[in-house]
């Protein structure tokens, strides 16, 4: 057993399903969608990328990549909501929120490639 | 992604998944933690008030307790929570800077420096391994001519002191083991403008390791290396090492042809070495016995070639284990009068302080000179900072191994017609060699003799060869007259010409040029730029031939071209 693989992949998959939870709901209502659960999602994406900082292989530099376009998505999604709550005039609104959503829907796309890519070099590996 | 941030983002990942744990901790506590307003209501902490308490209180910039006074639960949790951000800050850089300041890996990015530079090289250039005199010297010759080269030493000191040389040209160098493969590959082995692999190490083992790993992983590269022992020498010539220099055999090859056939000695001397001997030298009178002191590697190989020409001498060696291995040996040092004398040093015509001791040569040569005034005296440097010594010793020749291989393989590099020239010379007489040697001395007196190869083809000489194919002759005395003013000859001549059907020797200035030649020049390093100017103008080329300048644009080519005809015509007529 590799230790190292089972803290990434335990990384990739929780960020997928933390961020699976955030976007679960309907998209314009800020009810079905909890603050925490994006920061969680945020956190635990930082971390599955630096994780996959320093390998050389190729699927690591894609899985790298991934992980790169997950942060983005989520910081992003982040950032439109702090600006909507604290700097826009009129708060909070249905499409900042739908905004904030589709953005993490994005996010959820990269880690579910991130898991497949994962899934397709476990079953290589074959062992 | 190169190497160096690998290792570098590597070597950080503990220190940021402390900081973004540290962090998230952190930032959690605040939303969670219940607040007031400054309306004494009850006030939760969002996220982004969270994260920007969070940043400045870990930087430990300290704006205060936004956006309300905290309360005493707040307080709690900043005063745990400040420590554990600054200690891991603290931590990370920490972590960075030793990473900065890690032998390794300043190894390794000065060898992804070394690596960019060589890749960004465009133009042709020499690999040399090994920085040492010999290597300090071809490197400065090959830049003072325009040559880059790039530069493997496994000694740091070395590589700092070819940053500090003022070269006319930047020149990539590493400190690392040339034997290593990898290492010739990032020093450009493979690339295509790599045009030669020179093995200088003081290691023949070294050497030997360059050419092979040379030969085998890029095949049509030619390989020079140096070599002190026999048996290297063999073991490179095995796989096809082009050129291989030894300084002892050098060195006793150059003696015994400056002893029996001193002229020759002397056109072959002011072709190689940029500091030419005087011509008058060739006059010394050298048929005699020779005194050799050392019977080492140089001892042994002058032995061998002298020995070739029916040379008689006389060998001293203070290695009783030697003694006897020729007829006329002498057991001792050299350096005291009694062995020379015994040696017959009064009879003698030259001796040769061939010793691996520097104060022992010069020992001898002050013995010998002391007791024959007249000897011509050889004497061998082994080490560079006796160079100013050993000048005030004044010795007729000084066999410095460093200067020697240089001077060959620059030799080598400049043009490979000088090779063969040079071997053709040795069938020649000396007779022949001391005229050479006359014209060699009226074009360029005390300067430095230099000389290039002209190829007449489409890119070294396009004017010739538009005359060429519209069937025009061009003489080779073109080529030596300057195209400022025809009336006056550049300061150089051919010494022959290569064909496909063989060489001409000093060819005459009415040969007739044809496509394919490659010419040897020997004269001033000036000369050849005004040469490329006759060789690649048609217009400059005409006015050399000619005597005018010709018609060059269309128009007036047809104008001129016209007004023939109708001379022709009119002259019909009458």
């Amino acid at each position: 057993m590799n230790r190292e693989k089972v803290v990434f992949a335990f990384f990739i998959v929780l960020a997928l399903t933390l961020n699976f939870g955030f976007v679960l709901g309907e998209i314009h209502n800020a009810n079905h969608h909890n603050a925490f659960e994006l920061f969680a999602a945020i956190v635990v994406s930082l971390i599955a990328t630096v994780l996959k900082f320093g390998d050389r292989t190729h699927i690591g530099a894609v899985l790298l990549a991934t992980s790169l376009v997950a942060d983005l998505q989520l910081l992003l999604a982040a950032g439109v909501w702090a600006y909507a709550d604290y700097v826009s005039l009129d708060g909070l609104t249905e499409n900042v929120v739908a905004s904030v959503v589709s953005l993490s829907a994005g996010a959820l796309l990269a880690n579910l490639t991130s898991v497949i890519l994962l899934m397709v070099e476990t079953v290589m590996i074959r062992r | 992604m190169n190497s160096v941030i690998y290792l570098l983002l590597r070597r950080l990942r503990w220190p940021l998944i402390t900081l973004i744990v540290v962090y998230a901790i952190s930032i959690t506590g605040f939303v969670l933690i219940p607040g007031m307003d400054d309306k004494g209501q009850p006030w939760q902490m969002g996220f982004f008030h969270a994260f920007y308490f969070v940043s400045f209180m870990g930087s430990t910039i300290g704006f205060g307790e936004i956006p309300y006074a905290f309360t005493d639960a707040q307080r709690y949790w900043a005063m745990l929570t400040i420590y554990v951000t600054v200690i891991a800050w603290l931590y990370g850089i920490g972590t960075m800077l030793a990473i900065l300041q890690d032998q390794a890996f300043s190894r390794m990015r000065a060898r992804q420096r070394f690596r960019n530079a060589v890749k960004a090289i465009q133009e042709p250039f020499y690999l040399i391994c090994g920085y040492g005199v010999t290597g300090s010297l071809l490197v400065n010759k090959l830049a003072s001519r325009g040559i880059q080269a790039v530069v493997v030493d496994i000694n740091q000191q070395r590589i700092d002191d070819l940053l500090t040389d003022t070269l006319p040209m930047a020149v990539p160098a590493l400190c690392a083991d040339a034997c290593e493969p990898d290492i010739l590959t990032d020093a450009g082995l493979l690339k295509q403008h790599c045009i030669g692999v020179v093995a200088l190490t003081n290691s023949d083992e070294v050497n030997l390791a360059v050419a092979i790993a040379s030969k085998l992983l890029a095949t049509r590269t030619p390989v020079i290396s140096r070599a002190e022992s026999q048996a290297i020498n063999d073991n490179l010539a095995s796989f096809g090492t082009e050129h291989i220099v030894n300084p002892f055999e050098s060195f006793a090859e150059y003696l015994a042809m400056a002893i029996h056939s001193p002229y020759k000695h002397l056109v072959y001397d002011w072709l190689v070495n940029p500091r030419h001997r005087p011509a008058k030298i060739g006059a010394h009178q050298v048929q005699g016995t020779w005194v050799i002191c050392g019977y080492g590697r140089m001892g042994q190989a002058l032995h061998r070639y002298l020995g070739a020409h029916q040379v008689d001498m006389v060998v001293i060696d203070e290695d009783p284990a030697k003694f006897g291995m020729m007829d006329d040996m002498v057991l001792g040092l050299g350096t005291e009068a009694v062995t020379l004398q015994e040696a017959r040093i009064a009879q003698a015509v030259g001796v040769v302080a061939g010793t691996a001791s520097d104060a022992n040569n010069l020992s001898i040569l002050m013995t010998a000179r002391m007791l024959n005034p007249e000897l011509i005296t050889v004497a061998r440097q082994n080490q560079r900072y006796n160079e100013r010594v050993f000048q005030a010793a004044c010795p007729d020749y000084v066999m410095e191994p460093a200067w020697i291989i240089a001077n060959k393989i620059m030799l080598l590099i400049k043009t490979p017609l000088l090779l063969d020239f040079l071997r053709q010379m040795g069938g020649q007489s000396d007779a022949w060699a001391q005229q050479l040697i006359e014209r060699m001395r009226e074009v360029v007196d005390d300067q430095e003799l230099d000389s290039w190869s002209l190829t007449i083809d489409q890119q070294e000489a396009p004017a010739i060869m538009t005359a060429l194919t519209d069937r025009q002759s061009v003489p080779l005395g073109v080529l030596q007259v300057d195209p400022r003013q025809r009336l006056d000859a550049l300061k150089a001549f051919p010494l022959m010409i290569k064909r496909s059907n063989g060489l001409v020797l000093l060819p005459t200035t009415d040969t007739l040029l044809q496509e394919g030649d490659v010419i040897l020049f020997c004269g001033r390093y000036r000369a050849s730029a005004l040469m490329q100017w006759t060789a690649g103008n048609y217009n400059v080329l005409r006015y050399v031939r000619d005597g005018f300048d010709g018609a060059s644009g269309y128009v007036w080519r047809w104008l001129s071209k016209s007004y023939r005809e109708r001379r022709k015509m009119s002259h019909e007529i009458k």
